[in-house]
């Protein structure tokens, strides 16, 4: 299986939100609703406070509960990657995929009511292009590619750059990390 | 300090600012599911006990309860669908990690054996009705089937009654990212309510002094071990992970304290457990009829306060800025 993770710097990301804006007009995705989001972390006591900027989506996580308490099979891992998509037309909207999604990265879609989620842009993905977030990051703070080639920018990244996951005590093994 | 904000809009309805996807058509298919299994279960276990005479009403009438109790329960999850025209997509695939899959495809079995267990004491339980099948050549032979297999329908009935009243909490239970539903005691809480609920129901409709004393016998044994399974559930709560003690603390001084130690814990188990020992001890019977409708109450409070402080737990903490109605104003000038 293609292993595909997104490798984001939290020291490059300025919080900018075109991220938000590129997925929406690449999808489609109707108003009120978002595949993604930015988050502002900020720890400390003042005057010590350090703040992060976090791009975050579906983790596509290559465990991922979503696909194994989905019903009808709608929530799958495509064409043996990690990427987490779900299929419309198998989707009876029963909302079980939401509920077993530790980071809340599904929505409802309005107004047709199947379950909808960030798809790593597999349309360009499976054209060889980066999804439209990534394209689109005016700092390129972004990167996407596979963990199996050792020599991809992102193995490389996460070979020589401190990185986290999110909550990977889940155990549903995310893949969009986050360099710090 | 820590403190996660979204810089950019999310409000994503049902699931900001924090999880509400399932409402009381849910807590109601759970509490009506629980109790078609425990009615279907009592139903079968007087028949394989033979207590024709002792309790006839739950051994001859009361499974014809079950699959019109499971209707109103399928409706109502019906209901909760976002997609429903998709309904069918439940049953052309089995999800063998899905409790959900799994309990759809109980449900169809359930429904099958359901008519042959009515229709094994139909004649004794529904004469009218008994007859009404009698005028059909076909429908004799089946129903004469029905009789002479009884208890061995009764026997095959007990599995699935089980797994029916059991698999609703697995269901919530398997949600790991639901710290609250996330221990495995949850299945059998939920099987013992179902049941005590079910005993609750013979109580209140039957009308033999036999029958009733039997099952507010039944019922109390039933809560005592409701008891202990929620103390269980407790313990390892508090026993838990930083999620599940955070979890916790949604019925120990958060949202739903007033539900879980009000509504269920005293109104739905405890009051009815001391109605039932005053009258089983003979010290007072005036209330008799008041503990069955508090179990039934209690029954569907523990469902829908499981249901509601299981989807406020959570592993993710966002503070929101983002006003949904600044979106609204935006429209009105359009």
């Amino acid at each position: 299986m293609t292993h595909f993770v997104m490798v984001i710097d939290t020291r490059t990301c300025i919080g900018c939100g075109d991220c938000v804006v590129a997925c929406k007009t690449e999808n489609n995705v109707p108003d009120g609703l978002n595949r993604d989001w930015v988050v502002e972390a900020t720890s400390g006591t003042y005057p010590d406070l350090k703040t992060e900027f976090r791009s975050e989506r579906c983790n596509h996580c290559s465990n991922a509960t979503c696909v194994t308490m989905c019903p009808t099979g709608a929530s799958h891992h495509w064409n043996d990657t990690n990427i987490v998509l779900v299929d419309a037309d198998k989707c009876t909207g029963c909302k079980a995929c939401i509920a077993a999604c530790p980071y809340d990265a599904r929505l409802v879609m309005h107004p047709d009511g199947y379950i909808d989620k960030c798809t790593f842009c597999h349309h360009r993905v499976e054209k060889g292009l980066d999804p439209a977030c990534v394209s689109t990051c005016p700092t390129g703070c972004m990167h996407f590619g596979s963990l199996d080639d050792p020599h991809s920018e992102v193995s490389q990244l996460l070979k020589t750059r401190d990185h986290k996951a999110l909550k990977p005590e889940t155990g549903n093994y995310p893949n969009v990390y986050y360099l710090i | 300090m820590s403190e996660e904000l979204f810089v950019t809009a999310r409000d994503n309805a049902l699931i900001d600012p924090s999880l509400h996807i399932w409402t009381w058509e849910v807590a109601m298919y759970l509490f009506l599911g629980g109790l078609t299994a425990g009615v279907m279960f009592f139903a079968a276990v007087m028949t394989v006990r033979n207590k024709d005479q002792v309790a006839p009403f739950a051994a001859t009438r009361l499974a014809l309860l079950a699959p019109i109790v499971l209707s109103l329960g399928m409706t109502s999850l019906f209901l909760d669908l976002e997609h429903k025209l998709y309904v069918y997509r439940f049953y052309t695939s089995f999800q063998i990690t899905s409790p959900m899959s799994w309990g759809a495809w109980i449900l169809v079995v359930v429904y099958p054996i359901s008519v042959l267990q009515i229709l094994s004491t139909i004649r004794s339980g529904y004469s009218f009705l008994g007859s009404l099948i009698d005028r059909l050549a076909i429908g004799k032979l089946v129903v004469d089937w029905c009789e002479r297999y009884r208890t061995e329908i009764a026997f095959a009935v007990i599995p699935f009654a089980v797994a029916l009243g059991i698999y609703t909490g697995i269901l919530l239970s398997a949600f790991g990212a639901r710290p609250f539903w996330n221990n495995g005691v949850l299945g059998l809480l939920f099987l013992v309510s179902g049941l005590s609920t079910a005993a609750a129901l013979v109580v209140l409709i039957a009308r033999q002094k036999s029958e009733k004393e039997l099952f507010t016998r039944l019922d109390l044994v039933l809560i005592f071990a409701e008891i202990a399974l929620v103390t269980l559930v407790l313990i390892s709560l508090a026993s838990g992970s930083g999620q599940h003690i955070e979890a916790l603390q949604s019925i120990m001084g958060g949202s739903y304290t007033f539900s879980f130690w009000v509504l269920f814990v005293t109104i739905g188990l405890l009051i009815p457990l001391l109605l039932e020992v005053l009258e089983i001890s003979g010290i007072s019977k005036s209330l008799a009829m008041l503990a069955p409708v508090l179990v039934l109450f209690g029954g569907y409070a523990l469902r829908q306060v499981v249901l509601d402080a299981g989807q406020e737990s959570t592993w993710t903490h966002y503070e929101t800025q983002y006003d949904a109605e600044l979106l609204q104003r935006l429209h009105s000038h359009d």
